[in-house]
């Protein structure tokens, strides 16, 4: 074993000048910056939505699919009895449904979930272009992997 | 303060889902009767949900632990709840905290892309994988692991030593091939920090069981990550934080996204709960000056010992 991993700049007694160029000197590729900025922006969008959204829903400012007062009924249910006891729909139905204040919550919390295809998508064209063939491949399966699963073609039916 | 507050929640809790958490068989008759029978009013459950979620969120900040590990088993053990639903709650939360925290720590490069990408990708995929089991297994056995898993997370919490700068010998063919690498600023020392890893497929191969254990549980996974990233790939340990949360929100949304087309995601349990921890977290960070974490993480460890333990025994169906 060595300490190979930690390579401390030799610089002396640390000065402010000196962070600043440590700090210039430490690279964040720029698709790295615009994955963040999507992100930052992005997640408190999807939290504020999805607060505004809870408040119509509880409050009855919209027609709810399930009255929040009668869930206490079907809370404690698996999740396929609450299906069948509830017929509520499952996979993207909950599209048709935005009427309703229950399933406008859903705009939040996908937004929440696709948020990291769109920053996969952001890293893909800067890989490319820097030929880096083994995180191009990663970066393709991911976007597959989590398309897949967003897309909710996996199982469904099982309901 | 915060700690008679949680119990006195955690106990109310206790005594009003008695009958739901009574049996497994008859959970949906009992849940009601616990809604209905008790006189608890129904917006009593957000309310009480989004107390216990906000005290969590200080709590994980302080001890320094994810949300979502606390989350599950608390809520699951001691609300009416499915545990279906609890868990893909408990993802949701993990998920929005995650996402919350990525921007900070990607511009900082305290989240490291080349080390957290092909990590996520093995541990989203498994999470898929763990959330079609975790569905698919009938409760009370998911109970009994998530209980034992619980049980084991706190016992790992107590032995586990990370390292802030492991030694690490010569770098895989794996690590160089993928040119897993980096640097950062580390403000205690006044210094660049240039890093690598090894023993990257071993890493790779304890996030095959990560990513299933988070996507079955809905636990979220910061407390194997880390110790995986930093102990046995040798990142340092900012690093090995960073990306453990940026990675979460990528094996984090596979599992959700399963549960949310399952029909496992209900409103209700899940927007107070990303609400309250994440208004927890920020109450969080600013009490982190005077805090003693110490002591906070043995509370949490506590807590996860006594939600562990009942969750083992609600699935024995005792």
């Amino acid at each position: 074993m060595s300490n190979a991993n930690i390579k401390v700049a030799d610089h002396g007694p640390v000065r402010k000048v000196e962070v600043k160029k440590d700090l210039q000197r430490i690279e964040v590729p720029q698709e790295q910056i615009k994955y963040a900025n999507l992100l930052l922006y992005g997640a408190w969008s999807g939290i504020v939505i999805l607060a505004v959204t809870f408040f119509m829903y509880m409050s009855g400012f919209m027609k709810a699919f399930i009255h929040p007062s009668l869930m206490p009924q079907y809370w404690g249910m698996k999740v396929s009895d609450y299906l069948h006891a509830t017929n509520a729909p499952h996979g993207w139905t909950w599209l048709k449904m935005t009427g309703y204040g229950d399933f406008v919550n859903f705009i939040g919390i996908s937004l929440l979930g696709l948020l990291t295809i769109g920053g996969y998508l952001i890293l893909l064209p800067a890989y490319l272009k820097k030929k880096d063939k083994a995180y191009v491949a990663i970066v393709i399966t991911e976007i597959v992997v989590l398309s897949v699963a967003a897309s909710g073609i996996l199982g469904v039916s099982g309901h | 303060m915060f700690q008679s507050i949680f119990n006195s929640i955690v106990d109310g809790c206790n005594i009003l889902s008695a009958s739901a958490a009574g049996s497994q068989a008859g959970q949906a008759a009992a849940t009601a009767a616990a809604a209905g029978g008790s006189g608890t009013p129904w917006w009593m459950w957000p309310l009480l949900l989004f107390a216990a979620t906000f005290i969590m969120g200080i709590l994980a900040v302080l001890a320094g632990v994810g949300g979502a590990v606390l989350y599950t088993p608390i809520i699951g053990s001691f609300f009416p709840f499915h545990l279906d639903f609890v868990r893909g709650a408990g993802l949701i939360v993990a998920l929005a905290g995650a996402l919350a925290a990525g921007p900070g720590l990607l511009k900082l490069n305290l989240a490291n892309l080349r080390l957290a990408l092909p990590v996520a990708l093995i541990a989203s995929t498994f999470s898929i994988l763990g959330a079609f089991m975790g569905l698919a297994l009938p409760t009370n056995v998911v109970q009994m692991a998530m209980g034992i898993t619980i049980i084991a997370i706190a016992f790992l919490f107590i032995v586990a030593k990370n390292n802030e700068f492991p030694r690490v010998g010569e770098p895989d063919k794996l690590t160089a091939a993928l040119g897993i690498s980096g640097s950062y600023y580390e403000p205690s020392v006044g210094k660049k920090i240039d890093w690598t890893v090894w023993r990257t497929p071993q890493g790779f191969l304890m996030f095959c069981g990560i990513g299933t254990i988070a996507g079955m549980f809905g636990l979220g996974a910061g407390w194997a990550n880390v110790p995986v990233l930093n102990m046995l790939m040798g990142a340092p340990l900012k690093v090995a934080v960073g990306s453990s949360k940026f990675l979460l929100s990528i094996t984090d949304t596979s599992a959700a996204w399963v549960y949310l087309n399952q029909g496992a995601v209900l409103p209700i349990i899940a927007v107070p709960s990303v609400l309250g921890i994440m208004m927890g977290s920020f109450v969080g960070v600013r009490l982190l000056a005077g805090a003693k974490p110490k002591m906070v993480k043995y509370l949490v460890i506590v807590m996860l010992l006594f939600a562990g333990i009942r969750s083992l025994l609600k699935g024995f169906g005792i």
